[in-house]
């Protein structure tokens, strides 16, 4: 399994290109946690278990992704700022598929 | 004013835990947390959630392992100030603190220990321009006192358990009750769904799913909320509008206190005892920094333990002590009580 390069745009409108590993369990939401960038406690409050939507983020590419769970269809309707490209960064894993995965981070609330 | 040995600001598992190590050095603790119960984001966004990696227990629900830790130092008989935040903090000639919260409560401690995980948990604000003319005048967005709402037009907003736990309550409070979702489905437990369907057939709550609150009005206080449902715009009449849209923790006035911050943490010496750059003041738990850091419970009670050690001898710096283990000295409450191992029976043979 090899990496993937993913663009994140950070909530200062920043892009960056990073590279994220396929093998390791991670989803959208600890990627940017661990390349800092938004600020610890902003992202990620709940640990990733869809209860927060502090990592939700606009998908700004058109990749395929999986389907969205009950829980985090329902975290969205009760989060600000949702669009329809919104998704939970925390529910969304690294695979290989998501090779050049384009994201917005949604604003702190 | 209130006064401990050990003041504790957040009671989650980290500033409960505290409790009953200091509670071993006959410290008494007090707690200030932001929320109404203990139990910190454990009891308040995931009570039903199994931890998996607290020793000794291969699973255990987050709400149960609060429990137990209630229950381990009950007979500590720690002081709580709950539903207020912790908001100055100021030193005496004596070398305690004084820390008062947003009501107005003061407490004094020769240390301080702050266990504030993420920070305190702020309710999440709808984007209603004019939520802020409102707020106390008709719009809250914690419940502290029902009574507030009794024989009153209420309307709640939010899809979560919260939402749903409130809407049940005060559907024998309030004069009325309306429950007002995006969705028409809820996060909340399958229970308390059962129950808000229920109550709507019996008429005791209006159900405006899949709708939105767009808008407040009133003149000194909210009379009226605009709902946006499908295509339709209608006015609601209400006294009250609770928005329930979860809490997000901020540092808050923590960060004015002039310790070291750092990623949104307060930076300690971990190579001796979780003290802050201001003497007397700990931070152990979610809320610190240093190299190496893991924001685990498991390590929470770690660092908990070694605060109360350097605690204690900052607050009996001439008296002699050793560590003792609860298997050998047993544990005496505050409350007269005491567990102690059974003495082993010796029997003779004859």
């Amino acid at each position: 399994m090899s990496d993937i390069t993913i663009k994140i745009k950070d909530r200062d409108g920043v892009v960056h290109q990073v590279d994220a590993p396929t093998d390791m369990a991670m989803n959208l939401m600890e990627v940017v946690r661990s390349y800092e960038l938004a600020p610890e406690g902003t992202i990620g409050v709940c640990g990733g278990m869809a209860m927060c939507a502090s990592c939700q983020c606009y998908v700004t590419s058109d990749h395929q992704l999986p389907e969205m769970s009950y829980d985090e269809d329902l975290m969205l309707a009760e989060a600000f700022n949702v669009k329809d490209n919104s998704r939970l960064g925390c529910q969304i894993q690294m695979t290989e598929e998501l090779n050049g995965l384009e994201v917005e981070l949604a604003p702190e609330v | 004013m209130i006064k401990t040995d050990i003041l504790i600001i957040g009671a989650g598992p980290t500033g409960l835990f505290a409790v009953f190590e200091a509670g071993l050095l006959k410290l008494k603790c007090h707690l200030i947390d932001a929320l109404p119960q203990p139990g910190g984001q454990c009891a308040e966004i995931y009570p039903k959630k199994p931890i998996y990696d607290i020793p000794a227990y291969p699973e255990v629900l987050a709400g149960d392992l609060v429990n137990n830790l209630m229950k381990q130092i009950e007979a500590f008989e720690p002081g709580f100030t709950l539903g207020e935040r912790a908001e100055t903090i100021e030193k005496q000639d004596d070398g305690s603190f004084i820390v008062t919260t947003n009501k107005g409560t003061k407490h004094q401690a020769p240390v301080v220990a702050i266990a504030g995980g993420l920070g305190s948990f702020e309710p999440r604000k709808p984007q209603l321009g004019n939520i802020g003319d409102f707020e106390d005048k008709g719009v809250e967005y914690i419940i502290r006192d029902p009574e507030l709402y009794r024989d009153m037009k209420v309307a709640i907003a939010g899809g979560g358990d919260s939402a749903l736990d409130w809407a049940i309550f005060l559907a024998d409070v309030a004069k009325e009750v309306s429950l007002i979702h995006r969705r028409n489905e809820f996060r909340g437990a399958l229970d308390s769904v059962e129950k808000v369907e229920q109550l709507t057939k019996l008429g005791k709550i209006r159900l405006i799913t899949p709708a939105e609150v767009t808008g407040l009005k009133g003149k000194d206080s909210l009379e009226s909320i605009e709902i946006k449902k499908a295509d339709e715009t209608f006015d609601l009449q209400v006294d009250h509008f609770i928005p329930l849209f979860g809490l997000s923790p901020k540092l808050g006035p923590i960060a004015n206190w002039g310790l070291e911050i750092e990623k949104n943490a307060i930076k300690v010496n971990n190579a001796l005892d979780y003290q802050t750059n201001i003497p007397g003041i700990y931070a152990i738990g979610d809320v610190n920094t240093y190299p190496g850091k893991l924001k685990l419970i498991l390590c929470g009670f770690h660092e908990a333990t070694l605060m109360c050690q350097s605690a204690y001898q900052r607050i009996f710096p001439d008296k002699k002590y050793i560590l003792k283990y609860t298997t050998v000295s047993g544990v005496d409450g505050f409350d007269g009580s005491r567990k102690e191992a059974e003495k082993a029976v010796v029997k003779s043979i004859s």
